[in-house]
């Protein structure tokens, strides 16, 4: 595998993000949550979800943000895997845009759901793994979750599901950046050992960096008859200096002068 | 017999929910790609005989109703006709958020079967009852919302929805047996109003089993020489405008009568269209006045709400002094 490639995607997908953020302005993005996931999408996109001819669109395996306020990530990789346009993707939070703050459901331009909710794409992907499966198609399932995400009870009821119908074609990814809207996951809500609590509601558990492409890689080939969670431990800001585990960086305006800083810092990598 | 009066009298016999897992039967049949998700509801619905006899077309979910419209979603999206079920406060209000982004939003289509709406439940407490199911849904855009007011009126719904671009949600009301309203077929279409009795000076709009009631009353009045028009509006939303507007335009008087909370539902449709039509008719509106009782059995509870025959011929009485 190509991690070199992955690397060079990664560090592209965080300048894309720093320049819809800069380009959103007064509007302001959540740039923290989403420079976190990078290397998780990435590492996914670049070697373990394919996108099949249009006409056979429906075998294409499927990926949910279903922490939606990422969203930047994964309007970045669909710019750069060609699924968007540049014009479309620095419409980001302009008006009659397709690319509002939080992702709205564009089949073909790779967003399988409208998110932005927390707690609502996990069940999302249980049934389209259920479907899936009806179905005989050997496509998988990826749903993207946050930590904070975890602090809603409808994620719990998903992950109480999934295990009881076998759905091994289903893979949750936590991104675990310890922190949420308003400060860290111990003052809001401590959720403490996710991989335990995963782990007795029967899911296949790998934890990993979320940062580390060869780990991510690793975690995702490893083949389960459960369902898998990769608790994915990273840096909530990652890449950006003045951003990392800073979480006034949640949502926030990127002025000119900090993403010039910004791009200089991430060009002398 | 003919064979629609024998089907009005089998789901007269057994009630809504029952004809709810008897329909079901009869659709899937005709759709292999037909599933249903219950909350651990399967025997209320109905289903049991549909979860041993069609076992790959039937998902437990668990007591989850968030995570049941999720599912369903997921499901639909890929290519699957889909119907969800549980008792109508876990049906609509637990997961409405999901109902509001998934079906709304998204547009996703499954039919959602609302068991036991209304005051039906009453022994059980306000939990168990449900008066703001409608008033809830209502304020969500691209869902159909029907109340039939009979096993035969479910039928035509549950068949409906096919062909409908929405999600809709089916409430169900009434107990067992369920008093019959219709005697022979009709035309259905969602949207539709459907007269039930013709009549003069007052209308009454009504929708669901409270119709019984109605019809009832309307025994009642007869005693009286006092004739209303009853309208069946299964359909609450989407609602033919113009045909609400020509009942009102043509009566002195109309009344609203449901088994929901006067704010919200039927009642509130029916004022909107009288407002936005300039219709200058008076509207009483019969239903529950935005309170929670102390609870009782279902008749108490509609002497109580006052949407009873009794007390609803007696409102008529007085309003025609």
């Amino acid at each position: 595998m190509d991690i070199n490639h992955i690397k060079i995607l990664s560090k592209n997908v965080r300048k894309n993000i720093l320049k819809a953020s800069l380009e959103a302005g007064s509007a302001s993005a959540h740039i923290g949550g989403a420079l976190s996931s990078v290397e998780i999408l990435s590492t996914l996109y670049s070697e373990f979800i394919s996108f099949p001819e249009k006409k056979n669109w429906h075998d294409r395996d499927r990926f949910i943000l279903s922490k939606g306020h990422a969203c930047l990530v994964l309007y970045s990789i669909l710019l750069e895997k060609k699924l968007i346009t540049k014009k479309e993707f620095l419409s980001f939070e302009k008006n009659n845009s397709i690319l509002p703050g939080h992702p709205v459901m564009n089949k073909f331009k790779g967003i399988e759901f409208s998110n932005g909710s927390l707690g609502l794409g996990l069940s999302l992907g249980i049934g389209t793994a259920v479907a899936l499966k009806k179905k005989q198609k050997s496509n998988k399932v990826y749903v993207l979750i946050g930590d904070g995400e975890c602090n809603e009870g409808s994620v719990w009821e998903a992950a109480l599901l999934a295990p009881n119908l076998q759905l091994n074609n289903l893979t949750c990814i936590i991104d675990k950046n310890n922190f949420q809207q308003t400060g860290s996951n111990k003052e809001i809500l401590d959720i403490n050992d996710l991989a335990s609590k995963w782990k007795s509601f029967n899911w296949h558990v790998e934890e990993v960096s979320g940062h580390e492409i060869n780990e991510l890689i690793e975690a995702f080939k490893v083949v389960t008859d459960k369902p898998k969670l990769i608790v994915a431990k990273t840096i909530k800001g990652k890449g950006l200096v003045f951003a990392e585990n800073n979480n006034e960086w949640h949502h926030k305006i990127l002025t000119k002068k900090l993403y010039d800083e910004a791009i200089k810092n991430l060009n002398n990598e | 017999m003919s064979k629609i009066i024998k089907k009005i009298n089998f789901y007269s016999g057994i009630g809504m929910r029952a004809s709810f897992g008897m329909i079901m039967l009869d659709l899937v049949k005709k759709n292999k790609n037909l599933i249903v998700l219950t909350s651990d509801v399967s025997t209320s619905a109905g289903l049991d005989r549909f979860k041993s006899q069609h076992k790959n077309n039937y998902l437990e979910i668990g007591i989850s109703e968030q995570n049941m419209i999720g599912v369903a979603a997921g499901l639909s999206n890929d290519g699957f006709q889909v119907f969800t079920s549980s008792f109508s406060p876990f049906q609509t209000l637990r997961c409405l958020e999901q109902i509001k982004v998934n079906l709304g939003y998204m547009k996703i289509k499954i039919c959602m079967v609302g068991l036991a709406s209304g005051l039906v439940l009453g022994n059980l407490g306000y939990t168990h009852c449900s008066i703001e199911d409608i008033g809830a849904l209502r304020s969500i855009p691209n869902l159909n919302i029907l109340s039939p007011c009979d096993g035969l009126e479910l039928e035509k719904c549950m068949y409906s929805f096919k062909s409908s671009n929405n999600s809709t949600y089916i409430r169900l009301t009434g107990g067992s047996p369920l008093k019959k309203i219709y005697t022979k077929n009709y035309k259905f279409k969602i949207g539709e109003p459907v007269k039930v009795k013709d009549g003069k000076k007052v209308v009454i709009f009504s929708s669901g089993a409270i119709i019984s009631e109605v019809m009832s009353a309307v025994e009642l009045l007869k005693l009286k020489n006092i004739s209303p028009t009853v309208i069946n509006v299964h359909s609450i939303k989407p609602i033919n405008k113009k045909k609400i507007s020509y009942f009102l335009k043509k009566n002195k008087f109309a009344l609203t009568i449901e088994e929901h909370n006067i704010i919200g539902g039927l009642g509130s449709a029916i004022s909107e269209i009288a407002a936005e039509t300039g219709v200058s008719t008076k509207i009483f509106k019969l239903g529950v006045h935005d309170r929670y009782t102390k609870s009782g059995d279902y008749q108490y509870l509609k002497k109580i709400h006052g949407i009873d025959a009794k007390s609803i011929s007696n409102k008529i009485n007085s309003i025609l002094k």
